[in-house]
């Protein structure tokens, strides 16, 4: 059996400098084999099937064509501006919506998780309004916000396609995340509420100090998601005629009868995306080394 | 028998010069230990004092950075060792239950047994109720664990434990969460177990019990045992100081 170098009796303080074991040793040495090992097979799998894809679709029959359709450097490099001055419009309404969404998701959540009698009505209305705009699909509430409200000719002039479209898509999404954050509030123990109201805190202290801020930590994650589809879903209100960046590829691509545009604009769409599904994972990672914490003894 | 009868045979757990940080945090710092088979080791110390770290090493909750820990004479600190193997052949019970809020009692004993040793379920079950049985538990078997007491929930996490059949019981400051009646009945569990002969490792802040119970009591201070001998020696009659005086503000807050 393999002895450790002392710390010395019990009851000295700190001990000497600790010199790591023969066993110890031993073990990281096994420790670092075995990663070494995974590291391996990790390469080798990631070689094996990259370079599979790679020689499969490099040597397809229609890869020098599709090459040029759908991958045309230069021609990407042509168009580039242009598809970035509709993207900013893109950009512009998401962050629009996503303050606009914001307000209306916590008013309809806060009125649906209320207690109170006189809310009674108010919490009717906006049941009934998450079970409608949840239920109906964006494409539609689009187009019959888009048509619809034109039609009533309440104005003299005629609202903006684009002032209609993000209308229709706050609408809807204001459904989706009022539940995302009603659902953190249901899920803050009552225990909490009890505390928080034996201190002697009004209804809406508690709410605003002590519910809120545990159940809006608890729905970033998901909140975060869905600010990602609402990036995406915005361009949808193309349908109506504003010429945001989907809707500027599609036109570029039927004058030039070639696809990169499509891809580009995906790119760009990537550029904005995959950092903030990365930021979304991370603080999924630190909630959940919050929540673990809690637990522990 | 005593514990020197059995000093011959390999021990079931037996540690040595077991070492654990956290970052600069020194948790552990050598702690040795032998439990022979059928014998209970009770672990006394203040909370931070290493208890929990060190069952949770034995169990590979945690990675030790130094020192050997041997179960059955294997050491389970080998990166190639098996740990899903390892930890059938230990229980452990925590000092917050961890039942499984969506399982009825019945299925939280029987999942082991089913999904990991592969016994079929009518016999699980029959195992289940017959373990459920002798902690007075028969007629929970098919509740769901929030319909129970915390001493009940306790006392199903141990039969949860021991539907298995393990070497080896680890207890975690299994009575920390409950009232004082409920304390007892999980300690007349803990004390049927040992009449059975069943080898443990228990933490513990009951000193009444730990004298009780124990065939060795080590007192844990600073990541060190301090002491460590019969409870008569330990608790009754400290040698000491750090013991003494642990022992001391013990009996002020009367718990001994």
């Amino acid at each position: 059996m393999t002895q450790t170098p002392s710390t010395g009796p019990a009851g000295s303080p700190a001990g000497p400098v600790w010199v790591p074991s023969e066993a110890e040793l031993g073990r990281r040495r096994i420790r670092k084999a075995q990663d070494r090992r995974r590291a391996l097979v990790a390469a080798v799998s990631s070689f094996v099937v990259i370079g599979g894809l790679v020689l499969v679709v490099g040597t397809s029959q229609g890869w020098p064509v599709v090459q040029e359709t759908f991958f045309n450097v230069q021609y990407g490099w042509e168009i580039l501006p242009l598809l970035l001055e509709a993207f900013r419009l893109n950009l512009v309404l998401w962050v629009i919506a996503a303050v606009a969404i914001g307000v209306l998701s916590m008013l309809l959540a806060l009125t649906r998780t209320s207690t109170s009698a006189a809310l009674a009505p108010l919490r009717f209305l906006a049941t009934v309004y998450v079970d409608v705009f949840r239920g109906t699909p964006l494409l539609l509430v689009i187009y019959l916000i888009g048509f619809g409200i034109p039609a009533l000719q309440l104005t003299d002039r005629p609202i903006p396609v684009v002032v209609l479209g993000t209308t229709a898509v706050i609408i809807t999404y204001a459904a989706y995340v009022a539940e995302v954050i009603r659902s953190g509030i249901l899920s803050v123990h009552p225990s909490q509420r009890a505390a928080a109201r034996s201190l002697g805190l009004s209804q809406v202290q508690t709410l605003r100090y002590v519910v809120l801020p545990q159940a809006l930590r608890r729905v970033v994650p998901p909140l975060l998601n869905d600010l990602v589809a609402l990036l995406k879903d915005v361009g949808l209100i193309s349908v109506l005629g504003v010429v945001e960046v989907i809707r500027q590829a599609q036109i570029l691509t039927s004058k030039s009868f070639n696809f990169t545009p499509y891809v580009v604009a995906s790119i760009l769409f990537l550029v904005v995306t995959i950092p903030l599904t990365r930021l979304t994972d991370r603080v999924l990672e630190r909630t959940i080394a919050r929540q673990n914490a809690q637990g522990s003894a | 028998m005593t514990a020197g009868e059995r000093a011959g045979a390999t021990p079931v757990l037996e540690l040595v010069d077991v070492r654990k940080c956290f970052g600069d945090d020194v948790v552990l710092q050598g702690v040795s230990l032998t439990v022979p088979e059928h014998s209970v080791t009770v672990l006394i110390g203040a909370s931070g004092s290493g208890k929990s770290t060190l069952l949770r090493c034995i169990n590979q909750l945690e990675r030790v950075d130094d020192g050997l820990i041997l179960f059955d004479g294997q050491d389970v600190c080998d990166p190639r060792a098996d740990v899903d193997d390892i930890r059938q052949r230990i229980g452990i019970v925590f000092q917050s239950f961890n039942l499984f809020p969506h399982m009825r009692v019945i299925d939280n004993i029987t999942l082991a047994l089913r999904k990991v040793h592969g016994v079929g379920k009518d016999e699980a079950e029959a195992r289940a109720l017959e373990l459920l049985g002798r902690f007075s538990l028969a007629d929970k078997a098919q509740q769901y664990p929030d319909r129970l007491s915390g001493g009940q929930q306790q006392r199903v996490a141990i039969v949860r434990a021991l539907a298995v059949q393990p070497r080896l019981m680890l207890f975690d400051e299994v009575t920390s969460a409950l009232d004082p009646v409920l304390v007892n009945e999980v300690l007349s569990a803990v004390r049927e177990l040992r009449s059975e002969g069943m080898t443990m490792v228990i933490a513990t802040h009951e000193m009444g019990f730990a004298t009780q119970v124990a065939d060795e009591v080590c007192f844990l201070a600073g990541g060190v045992i301090h002491e460590r001998g019969t409870p008569e020696q330990v608790i009754d009659d400290p040698q000491d100081p750090d013991t003494r005086e642990f022992l001391r503000r013990v009996r002020e807050a009367g718990r001994l």
